[in-house]
């Protein structure tokens, strides 16, 4: 074994040092080959592990917190919900449809591998401008992926969030979460124990699809030859995942397992060392059991395999021929591929010839673990003094127009509707609202879910603007009447060894972290994904959260943005400021500036405006959060969906374009007073007429900005042609 | 009554459709593709989703599923057969119902509500609705584009056999919507009906909309043999 192959396996030459040092030999071809995916960033986290300590989930609804497939809250009279939130970046740059699809996959497999059926998953995508044709594929291609996989496979999709913005031009993120529920006895977990257990591979053959797409693919950056990593992207079978669930899921029903295990990134592999370290067991493992799709696959292939819609089931001998039945049933492959031993050493084999021989903790458990040089950027101060210029006068009316008429903050429908999100007879708020609110079918119970991101705001201060996100997030769900309960973050950032984006990501844990400690929400899982980067370019630090709500009751009629009416009136609750500029929608897109320092959230008065919030949902019939474009913006969403004009005098511009947080909006009958001690409110408007009408700041026809806010993202993705060409360059962005 | 829900590797919306006859008074039984026996069953559901992941073609090889022999046997017999979404898919590719599916107009996924009319109530789907009440109904497929060559088109049309068609807010036949005007149509007996719209998905105010409930009720009242 030549040292240049540990190399070309991605390996450096410390690490490879210690995998001798572990084995007390140079490793074997197979052995070096697992060891390279394992510790690679995408499985082993090491450059982020010794900062995710920093999260807390010691909550007493916690029964499962990070570490498992997916985080665990208890939701009262024996449920259990299962939550978790990935990224499927780098496959869906590569090839969209693939990439998205299965992103869906991964993720519901590590739901349903808890024992609880998946039941609702949300997207948070990002894109370059839909000015640039790649950027439309690519759009076009994830969108048509996420709902190709997550119909079929019969998982409805119930929102997320859809940005378009420069930095992700040459580098989408597809962020993808997941919630399942369960009934307590249902819950498994990984942990392989009982010698003599046998290891049940189920689900797809194994083939050559997809080795090595979480090291060659997830831990290193793109450059102008990234078309030559498409065969590293795996292909996913949404039919094979159905009977893969149900299979499971009977198998759970009958107690036929003792542990399972979704096979992820490093395919066997992995979930073979991760089973039996958590068990604190060792596995004898034979590669000519496992169903296989190609032939003449070396251990090395079987071992890495990426192939999608596979799970490592640990079955007692007895109960062997039960599960083959099920399988059979459901028309799945099931092979025995490994029995569980005494001690914890994982033994491969091949043609009856051991291929390798590992402690299953090293592999799994004992990777490395990296403290990367951090170091704020040089030209954080000039960010900072390079405030927004603001304009002495401005047609509101006119800007908010142009805010509509960004894709970011105009209509998803377009999204959403290809998107089945009506399933399991369950969605009680649907996507394009605040949160998206469903019910536990035959309980009282709710869970609101809202997925958030701001990589403006982060790129200018990551620790405020990671605040600001869960802040966000937790105000959303309020807003269908559900407290926040448990948090899943997924961490999308630059290149790790450059000092700069190490600084970025640890500022970013302590704002999650600190804004989740101040609302008592526990963070029970996450992901990292790094190397972000694009020909030396890194995205702006996007830190997206998904916050998961819970309420019981639930409330008989939750508010939505439609149910606004003639006559009644617009409360805004919350602070007020009338200067958050950095990193607005009106300085970017108006102004086409980004510069400045975001204002922190008080988390005194953010806690409060939550619960306030959460408290009006059981009473009034809309509830809007103040975020992008601000007021302005915000009141013209609630006109549009509900088809009803309305009246705004305040005394500044920047009043309504501003966006401070921690605010919300509420719409009730005349008369009634929403003030309470603690939190300012205010009556700033009535519903009424045909026209948004911001009194000195200019008003627009309803109609006007109903059909500019429906049709910006078709007649971008439909109408193309229409739209100006803008050579040479990479048009709509916005640049400091 | 009886119903036999029947579950293809890759339906999905069993469950739902259960739930729903189970609060009309029905006493669904899920029926498991390959079991032949469907003895006793007073009606029979196919319900939504992907059957055999939708390979080949929708409903191509879910109408070789060894349950489907059973199935047509019931309804030439008379039994109330009703297939939603893709179980209309499937009715279509074992030739219980006429027609085929192909995709959407704007080949792309269509979930959202959309507005139907009764046209026809001489049907196990129709028969306690009135010609002319417009339902506010989710529909939620790719291929929901109902095609049949002419004559027989005529034909379908000419005996009442088009139970529902989408329609705009005026009220007007609207092929916008995937591509064809039809969302329902029954077989000459009227027993056998087939609805690319879910109204179990229309059957609480709560959901957004209960106007599917009429639809389901039909069912229910067929099965029990009531006088229509």
């Amino acid at each position: 074994m030549s040292e240049s192959r540990h190399r070309q396996l991605g390996m450096t030459d410390d690490e490879y040092a210690s995998v001798v040092a572990v084995l007390d030999r140079p490793p074997a071809d197979a052995e070096l080959a697992m060891y390279s995916v394992m510790w690679s960033e995408h499985c082993s986290y090491k450059s982020s592990r010794h900062w995710l300590d920093r999260f807390r989930s010691d909550y007493p609804w916690v029964v499962l917190g990070p570490g498992e497939n997916a985080g665990v809250v208890d939701l009262g009279d024996g449920w259990l919900a299962a939550l978790r939130i990935e990224s499927h970046n780098h496959p869906s740059f590569v090839e969209p449809y693939q990439g998205a699809a299965t992103g869906v996959g991964g993720i519901l497999r590590d739901i349903f591998t808890m024992g609880a059926r998946p039941v609702a998953v949300w997207d948070s995508i990002r894109f370059g401008p839909l000015t640039d044709s790649k950027n439309r594929y690519l759009f076009g291609g994830v969108v048509s992926g996420i709902a190709g996989y997550g119909n079929a496979v019969g998982v409805p999709t119930l929102g997320g969030e859809v940005e378009f913005a420069e930095p992700f031009s040459n580098n989408p993120l597809v962020n993808v979460m997941a919630l399942g529920l369960m009934k307590r006895d249902q819950l498994v977990t990984r942990a392989a124990v009982g010698v003599g257990n046998v290891a049940i591979l189920l689900g797809a053959s194994t083939g050559r699809d997809g080795i090595g797409g979480a090291s060659i693919l997830a831990s290193t950056s793109f450059d102008e030859d990234s078309g030559a990593k498409r065969p590293s992207v795996q292909v996913g079978d949404p039919f094979e995942e159905k009977k893969l669930i149900e299979a499971c899921l009977e198998l759970y029903e009958k107690d036929l397992v003792v542990a399972i295990q979704d096979l992820g990134a490093a395919g066997i592999s992995c979930a073979t060392s991760e089973s039996a370290a958590a068990g604190g067991m060792g596995m004898d493992v034979d590669l000519d059991r496992v169903h296989l799709r190609e032939t003449a696959m070396t251990a090395a292939e079987i071992l890495l395999s990426e192939s999608q819609e596979r799970m490592l089931a640990i079955v007692e001998p007895g109960d062997v021929s039960d599960v083959l039945a099920v399988a059979e049933k459901w028309e799945i492959n099931a092979s025995e591929i490994g029995t569980l031993t005494e001690g914890e050493t994982l033994v491969v084999t091949m043609n009856g010839v051991q291929v390798a021989s590992v402690p299953a903790a090293s592999l799994a458990e004992n990777g490395p673990r990296y403290r990367r040089p951090a170091e704020r950027p040089a030209d954080l101060d000039a960010i900072w003094a390079d405030a927004p210029m603001l304009p002495g006068v401005v047609d509101v009316a006119a800007s908010v127009l142009r805010m509509l008429d960004d894709p970011a903050l105009a209509d998803r429908s377009w999204v959403s509707e290809q998107y089945d999100h009506m399933l399991f007879l369950q969605t009680i708020v649907e996507p394009g609202h605040d949160g998206s609110l469903l019910r536990i079918r035959g309980t009282t119970k709710g869970l609101a879910v809202s997925t958030d991101g701001d990589p403006l705001r982060c790129f200018l201060d990551p620790h405020r603007g990671a605040e600001r996100i869960v802040y966000e997030s937790a105000l959303n769900v309020a807003a269908t009447g559900a407290g926040p309960y448990a948090l899943v973050d997924n961490l999308n950032f630059g290149n790790p060894e450059k000092p700069e984006v190490m600084w970025q990501f640890i500022e970013t844990v302590e704002g999650v972290a600190a804004a989740c400690e101040s609302l008592a929400v526990p963070v029970v899982g996450g992901n990292v994904s790094f190397y972000n980067e694009t020909d030396g370019v890194d995205i702006h630090p996007t830190p997206v959260v998904g916050m998961l709500g819970f309420c019981d009751p639930m409330p008989a009629s939750p508010p939505r943005l439609d149910r606004a009416r003639h006559g009644m009136e617009l409360w805004l609750i919350g602070p007020e400021s009338g200067k958050d500029f950095a990193g607005s929608a009106y300085c970017r897109i108006v102004l086409d500036h980004l510069g400045g320092r975001p204002e922190a959230v008080t988390p005194d008065i953010g806690n409060a405006v939550v619960a306030h919030a959460t408290r009006l949902a059981y009473l009034v019939p809309v509830l809007h959060d103040v975020s992008a474009g601000g007021l302005a913006v915000a009141v013209a969403e609630i006109c549009i969906r509900s088809g009803v004009g309305a009246a705004v005098a305040e005394p500044t511009w920047e009043l309504l374009l501003d966006e401070a947080p921690s605010r919300f909006l509420a719409v009730v009958p005349p008369g009634a007073d929403l003030g309470i001690h603690d939190i300012p409110a205010r009556r700033i408007g009535v519903m009424g007429g045909d026209e948004i009408d911001f009194g000195s700041f200019g008003s627009l026809p309803l109609d006007d900005a109903t059909r500019v806010w429906r049709e910006a993202i078709p007649r971008r993705m439909d109408h193309i042609s229409s739209l100006p060409a803008k050579p040479g360059k990479r048009g709509g962005g916005q640049r400091r | 009554m009886r119903t036999a829900v029947i579950v293809f590797p890759g339906s999905n919306c069993e469950h739902d459709v259960a739930h729903v006859l189970r609060s009309l008074g029905a006493e669904p039984e899920l029926v498991f593709h390959r079991d032949r026996d469907l003895t006793g069953a007073d009606g029979i559901v196919l319900p939504g989703g992907f059957a055999h992941g939708d390979y080949l073609r929708t409903g191509a090889i879910a109408r070789f599923s060894p349950v489907m022999a059973e199935v047509e046997r019931h309804a030439a017999a008379g039994t109330p057969v009703i297939g939603i979404c893709n179980g209309f898919q499937i009715l279509t590719e074992a030739g219980l119902l006429p027609g085929a599916m192909v995709a959407n107009r704007g080949l792309r996924f269509i979930c959202r509500h959309v507005l139907v009319r009764v046209e026809s109530t001489d049907s196990v789907l129709t028969r306690n609705a009135d010609v002319g009440d417009v339902l506010r109904i989710p529909l939620n497929s790719y291929q929901g584009n109902f095609v049949l060559d002419t004559d027989r088109l005529a034909a379908l049309e000419e005996r009442g056999g088009v139970l529902l068609r989408y329609v705009d807010e005026k009220g007007h036949p609207d092929h916008t919507i995937n591509g064809t005007t039809i969302a329902g149509i029954a077989n000459a007996a009227g027993n056998v009906a087939g609805v690319m719209p879910h109204p179990e998905r229309a059957s609480e105010r709560l959901l957004g909309s209960s106007d599917g409930l009429v639809l389901l009720e039909s069912f229910v009242a067929s099965m029990a043999k009531l006088p229509a």
